[in-house]
């Protein structure tokens, strides 16, 4: 077996889902390699390099990599994918962007979001949002897969000596262009990798009281996330959004604010290790998961709770 | 222009679902169906574009059995012209959809093709970059915001960072996200002139395309539950369980 991963990078960093995705190739087995496609990527090339397990990183540096465009990039996995058994991406919205592109043009089916695999061509997906579990096994000679991050433990970034080569400098296919990106700016750690998530909902009532969350998160050192009635209302931006259709957290300890616990929002955060709620409605779905639950104003609680945690630092 | 709108029928997303106690599926009988809820934003969008003139037909396509055609009606009363339905039994997976999807386009030539960015039952997430890829045309997927002109289409996506914009040549593929808009429901006199608006039923084979399945799922299970938490009385309970039970703090 050799798999190839499709590593998530801005250029001069690797992004930590590379390492979920890793870490899920290890439980595949066989060779290991990483592409990393960009355009004055050496840096992010070489953190890959040193990722333990990783045999080959395989290097594209062209214009027409700068941003992740699927239209550019499919091409130039689809040439490599020829030597390998499986290709892999983490399931982030780049990963899910190119990786059924590729699939396709393969002629292959994609296995989307695994989170355990069974044997080298049985793996184990949600469907339905969480509420099952469908075990697949694939019939295709390649096999096109996106990873689930917070399923698979990160490899470690340090320890392995893989041999950089440069592969087909690329091209632009012409179809699309990059016109601009509005990143939203936070010294909080990220959602997806964070330790502890503090996450508000619609009974938030404005972004303006989003402070008092972040407030919060502040003393617990935590990531701030939200339910999509909160990013529709427009209290926060969309990439905050965690549930079936936003991104998928389980951090050790997860903070629901004002959220009723609707199952596409469970969808995005049941498998946090310890979860907690804060709703003033005895009766919401969002008691059903929790380990702890307190009924009360959040108002009144979460400035409670918060005067009640030592300041970090 | 012609724009196409692929809608799916799956399970109603407010109802909690069954695992078959046999694992080998979904229990769907009896079940509330629904047209998938990207795929109504998808039909939103394309009525909005008829509405500013840039649309000129919107042809709706739904593939699966007979009760598809329930789906399409939807479309039709939402301001779809016309609906075209693949009629089959079999399970149909995204690749299957795709190639499907690509031969009625090759022969309607749209100019725009939008689809939901994920169906909420398989949640695969996949079917609108394989068209994409199977077209060779640029792919605007989980779009917030969509501004055709007469050559290209500028497209906003959200992605985990925030929100990135590109500019694709037209023809293009389009996967809807939430807050693309928000649809409309079907009026009375809508639904009623929408049982006079034409479905063309065809069959995969009338397409030439071979649909069969390339995963074969072994088993459907529930996933483990989560072993119920208990109430906190206040603050200072839930700050000592924390600390002393769960210790992540
Ligand atoms: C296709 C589809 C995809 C979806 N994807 C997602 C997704 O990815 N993520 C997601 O989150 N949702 C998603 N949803 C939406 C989901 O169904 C719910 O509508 C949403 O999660 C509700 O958000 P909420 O809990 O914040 O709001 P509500 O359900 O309105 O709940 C607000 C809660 O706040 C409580 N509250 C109000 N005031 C206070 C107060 N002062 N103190 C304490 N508690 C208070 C209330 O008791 C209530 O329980 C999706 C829906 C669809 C159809
Ligand atoms: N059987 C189908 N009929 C019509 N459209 C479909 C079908 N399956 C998938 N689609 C389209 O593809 C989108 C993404 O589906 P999926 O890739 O399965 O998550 C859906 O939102 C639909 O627009």
């Amino acid at each position: 077996m050799t798999v190839l991963i499709v590593a998530e990078h801005d250029n001069a960093t690797l992004k930590p889902a590379t390492l979920h995705a890793v870490g899920a190739a290890t439980k595949i087995g066989g060779d290991i390699a990483i592409l990393v496609a960009g355009s004055g990527c050496k840096p992010a090339a070489e953190q890959a390099a040193k990722i333990a397990g990783v045999a080959r990183v395989l290097v594209a540096d062209h214009a027409g990599f700068a941003h992740p465009l699927a239209e550019n990039l499919a091409p130039l996995i689809v040439k490599l994918a020829g030597g390998f058994s499986h290709v892999l991406a983490p399931a982030t919205t780049s990963g899910k962007n190119v990786m059924p592109r590729v699939a396709a043009l393969l002629d292959v089916g994609q296995i989307s979001e695994i989170v355990a695999v069974e044997s080298p061509d049985t793996f184990v997906r949600p469907i339905y949002a969480g509420n099952a579990l469908a075990t697949v096994q694939s019939k295709d000679k390649i096999k096109a897969i996106t990873v689930r991050t917070t399923a698979f433990a990160a490899a470690a970034a340090e320890g392995g000596t893989a041999k950089i080569e440069t592969v087909a400098d690329g091209a632009d296919a012409g179809l699309s262009k990059f016109v601009r990106q509005e990143l939203s700016k936070s010294e909080r750690p990220e959602l997806t990798s964070a330790r502890v998530v503090v996450s508000g909902g619609r009974g938030m009532g404005s972004g303006e009281n989003f402070k008092l969350l972040e407030a919060l998160a502040d003393r617990l050192g935590a990531a701030v996330g939200a339910s999509r009635a909160a990013v529709d209302a427009g209290f926060v931006p969309n990439d905050y959004q965690v549930g079936q259709t936003g991104k998928i957290v389980a951090p050790d300890l997860y903070i629901a604010i004002g959220i009723s616990g609707a199952i596409q929002h469970l969808a995005g955060m049941k498998d946090s290790k310890t979860i907690v709620a804060i709703n003033k409605d005895e009766e919401a779905p969002i008691f059903q998961v929790a380990d702890y639950g307190l009924v009360g104003d959040l108002f009144k609680v979460v400035p409670e709770l918060t005067a009640a945690l030592p300041k970090k630092g | 222009m012609k724009v196409l709108v692929a809608v799916k029928r799956v399970v109603d997303f407010n109802v909690k679902i069954r695992v078959k106690a046999d694992k080998t599926g979904v229990e769907t009988a009896n079940v509330k169906m629904s047209m998938n809820p990207f795929d109504e934003i998808g039909i939103e969008e394309a009525v909005r574009l008829k509405e500013k003139g840039t649309a000129s037909e919107i042809i709706a396509v739904s593939m699966g059995p007979q009760g598809a055609q329930e789906t399409i009606r939807t479309a039709l009363a939402m301001g779809a012209d016309r609906g075209i339905h693949v009629l089959t039994d079999a399970e149909l997976q995204p690749l299957a959809v795709a190639k499907l999807l690509k031969a009625i386009i090759d022969k309607e030539k749209p100019r725009l093709v939008i689809l939901g960015k994920q169906a909420i039952d398989d949640d695969c997430n996949q079917t609108g970059q394989m068209l994409a890829a199977l077209l060779g045309w640029p792919q605007g997927t989980f779009a917030s915001k969509v501004t055709p002109t007469a050559d290209t289409a500028e497209v906003t996506r959200e992605v985990d960072g925030g929100l990135e914009t590109v500019e694709l040549k037209l023809p293009a593929v389009i996967t809807t996200d939430l807050r693309l808009n928000e649809p409309r429901y079907a009026s009375l006199p809508n639904i009623m002139k929408a049982k006079k608006k034409p479905i063309e039923q065809i069959a995969p084979d009338a397409l030439g395309v071979d649909p069969a399945p390339r995963l074969v799922t072994l088993k459907v299970e529930e996933p483990p539950k989560r072993k119920s938490g208990v109430k906190v009385k206040d603050v200072v309970d839930l700050v000592d369980k924390l600390k002393n039970e769960a210790k992540v703090i």
